[in-house]
């Protein structure tokens, strides 16, 4: 029981870590109906600058400055990039985020090298807030996550109830009546896409110290953000925070309990094989669930694609 | 997805897709004739090397473009057919009994089947809708079965992989295979009979349906045909030719690792495609051609290759949509006007300054490179066949000047060359 609760807050970190990634991921998408590629680059950049900045101002003003930096990053990457492809269609506008995802990662390279940096937890969290028989929980983790649940309740507070969040949603539907009614338009978009990427660069800058800043980051963690609002549904923010808790436990427990695909097998009454050596499908049979946990999430989105292909909560587009 | 759609006619260079598909005999001599005699050129063991990697990348970048630029399915995850069909061509080499009775050559063939197999299956369900939803199956499928790799052992041979010996098959009218150089040659082979084949199934119906179907899905199938079927068909063929070089690159390195099916590799096939241009069938030969070299000669040079390299993919999709192919036969309406003549001096002003002034970044972008990851002590660097100190201010100032004025000159010239351009792409006039 206690170790359920230990996992449970565990998967909860990093569900709303990949919902801070999605969320504008998804935004991002809702508006320009592009899947950004790069979207997790921009998470990296977050960190790499939280770090850089941190070795001067420290940690806080890392926080503070290194989203804004990301932020307007982003805006100049959809000002003066992602608009002049836009002309060409959506197929190359993905293939522009990929080859920024690219781009970027060879950057980061380029000026803070290959290794992983010594970006740590402040001081003032370093400490364990409470333990739960034995298991200890880090300060650090309670505060990513009210970080992250204060980003998430002030997101949905601009966006239902401010005007601008209610001309951004307009904007998102319909377009060219909002610029009808005098607003501009691509200017919002620009603003969206800056306001993405800057969460992206919080989440960056609160996760470095934890999971590591280091140039392979934004790809560990980018194909997981797809797959998140592929199955919430494209476009959708809820969507996108149910998926992202989902598979921040499903991944979370699947690694902590060793669960053997030979138990399952003989559970539902599959007799295990005699001579496992030889037989073709041994690996099959020594599976076990940490090893597969990080795959979980790609099943389930092609499964959902399968069955359900406008995702969890998204609308059915066609 | 019907956006996608939209091309400038008017703007050949911006254009991704659409132009002339068809290609003469002649071309294909030339081709052939420049296989057999290019190792008698480059002799070289290294050469060959290259060669025989750029043919692989050939067949894998056509079969990724009947996809991309032909059937209008962005696939993050073709490594994967490729990778599969490779490792099955390793199992059979180890096969022992069975492998000595096959002549290697046909080997390729196995691989394609079995590339085409895992297609089949795949495609069933991931071809039932293009863009968005295709490209998020294809990743998934991709990263679902890299994964696996690493966990089925028995298969996959795990994080070292499976390897074989190429020349226990059947002697080939007295071939073995020992040397490159006979490799090359059932590699070139390969090269051109899967090029062919991929350029007659373009001209078949089935491969013009592929694209009509992605130039408007909804309006094929008014006609009567089933837009999901022509894409099935169009994925099962790119998967049984990426199987053909995943089994030719199974012959030639003779091991195979998780490294042939990530999603690393996908990637690189997409830029090699997308660099060559997407809307032509050669396309991603110049593509491949270019990319290995880049991959092979200049990753002797420098170590910052790779960010060149994204440099140069990410300049072509901001600036020329239609890739080196694009660019190149966007000069067809010039030269048929017979006024191609009135370019050469205006490129000459612009194109080698501006030539010159990127090599002056790039010459800046490695002394900072240098300058902040070379070792201490160690200041000295070579670049462009001179050697300098890189903590001084003085080659700064050359290579900053050298950059300025070059692209600077470039700049002026400019717009002589698009008067030039206009000129020598209107009809009628002075000749």
């Amino acid at each position: 029981m206690d170790l359920i609760l230990v996992n449970l807050i565990d998967g909860l970190v990093t569900g709303l870590l990949l919902f801070m990634l999605s969320a504008g991921l998804t935004l991002i998408f809702s508006m320009m109906g592009v899947l950004n590629f790069a979207h997790a680059s921009f998470y990296m950049l977050g960190a790499y600058f939280a770090y850089s900045i941190s070795l001067a101002l420290g940690f806080w003003m890392g926080l503070l400055i290194a989203p804004l930096i990301v932020g307007v990053a982003g805006a100049m990457v959809e000002r003066y990039g992602l608009r002049r492809v836009h002309q060409y269609g959506h197929v190359p506008e993905l293939i522009f985020t990929f080859g920024l995802a690219l781009l970027i990662e060879e950057l980061v390279q380029f000026i803070w090298g290959k290794n992983q940096m010594p970006y740590d937890v402040p001081d003032i969290l370093n400490f364990t807030a409470f333990a739960i028989s034995g298991n200890s929980i880090p300060a650090y983790k309670i505060f990513m996550i009210f970080i992250s649940v204060a980003i998430f309740i002030g997101l949905l507070y601009v966006l239902t109830k401010t005007r601008v969040g209610m001309i951004i949603q307009a904007a998102l539907s319909y377009p060219r009546t909002v610029e009808a009614l005098g607003h501009n338009v691509p200017l919002i978009f620009m603003g969206v896409f800056g306001v993405g990427t800057a969460l992206a660069g919080v989440a960056g800058v609160i996760a470095g110290p934890v999971l590591g800043t280091f140039p392979g980051m934004a790809f560990v963690l980018g194909s997981i953000v797809f797959v998140t609002i592929v199955i919430g549904g494209l476009g959708s923010l809820w969507g996108a925070l149910v998926a992202s808790l989902l598979i921040g436990w499903i991944t979370t427990f699947a690694k902590s309990y060793n669960i053997e695909m030979e138990n399952v097998l003989n559970a539902i009454g599959i007799a295990t094989p005699e001579n496992m050596d030889e037989n073709m499908f041994r690996d099959f049979w020594s599976l076990t669930s940490p090893q597969i946990a990080d795959i979980l999430p790609y099943i389930l989105m092609v499964l959902i694609l399968i069955f359900r292909p406008a995702g969890l909560f998204g609308k059915r587009t066609q | 997805m019907n956006e996608q759609l939209k091309t400038d006619p008017t703007k050949p260079a911006q254009r991704m897709r659409a132009g002339g598909m068809t290609i003469t005999l002649l071309p294909w001599i030339i081709a052939i004739i420049a296989m057999l005699l290019l190792p008698k050129i480059f002799t070289n063991n290294s050469a060959l090397t290259i060669m025989n990697q750029m043919s692989i990348t050939i067949i894998f970048a056509l079969a990724y473009n009947m996809l991309l630029g032909q059937g209008g399915m962005l696939s993050f995850g073709h490594a994967v057919y490729a990778g599969v069909g490779g490792f099955f061509c390793m199992h059979i080499m180890n096969m022992s009994d069975f492998f000595a009775a096959m002549p290697l050559p046909i080997l390729p063939l196995f691989g394609g089947l079995f590339g085409m197999g895992l297609a089949l299956i795949v495609g069933a369900f991931s071809t039932r809708s293009a863009g968005t939803v295709f490209a998020m199956i294809s990743l998934g499928v991709g990263e679902l079965i890299a994964a696996s790799s690493v966990i089925v052992v028995a298969f996959f041979g795990g994080e070292e992989g499976i390897s074989g010996d190429r020349t226990y098959a059947q002697p080939f009218f007295g071939v073995e295979f020992l040397q490159q150089e006979e490799v090359y040659y059932l590699t070139a082979a390969w090269v051109i009979i899967s090029a062919a084949l991929m350029y007659a199934w373009s001209r078949t119906p089935v491969g013009r349906m592929a694209n009509a179907v992605r130039d408007n899905p909804e309006r094929a199938e008014f006609l009567g045909y089933s837009a999901r079927w022509v894409r099935y068909y169009s994925f099962v063929a790119s998967g049984f030719f990426a199987g053909v070089s995943g089994g030719l690159f199974a012959i030639n390195y003779e091991i195979l690792t998780e490294e042939n099916l990530n999603a690393y590799s996908s990637g690189i096939i997409l830029l090699v495609t997308f660099l060559g241009g997407v809307g032509f069938f050669f396309g991603p030969i110049i593509g491949a051609i270019v990319f290995t070299l880049v991959q092979t000669v200049l990753s002797l040079q420098t170590e910052l290759w790779a960010f060149y390299a994204g440099s140069l993919f990410v300049a072509t999709v901001m600036f020329f949509p239609g890739g080196l192919a694009g660019l190149i036969m966007m000069h067809v309406p010039a030269i048929k006007l017979g006024k191609w003549r009135l370019l050469i001096v205006p490129y000459f002003k612009t194109l080698l300054p501006a030539a010159i002034g990127i090599l002056g970044l790039c010459a800046l972008i490695e002394m900072i490179f240098h300058y902040r990851h070379g070792a201490t002590g160690d200041n000295e660097m070579t670049l462009f066949w001179t050697t300098f100190d890189s903590h001084t201010i003085m080659p700064w100032i050359i290579a900053g000047a050298i950059a300025a004025i070059g692209i600077g000159i470039a700049k002026m010239t400019a717009p002589d060359l698009k008067d030039a351009w206009n000129e020598a792409n209107t009809m009628g006039g002075q000749s």
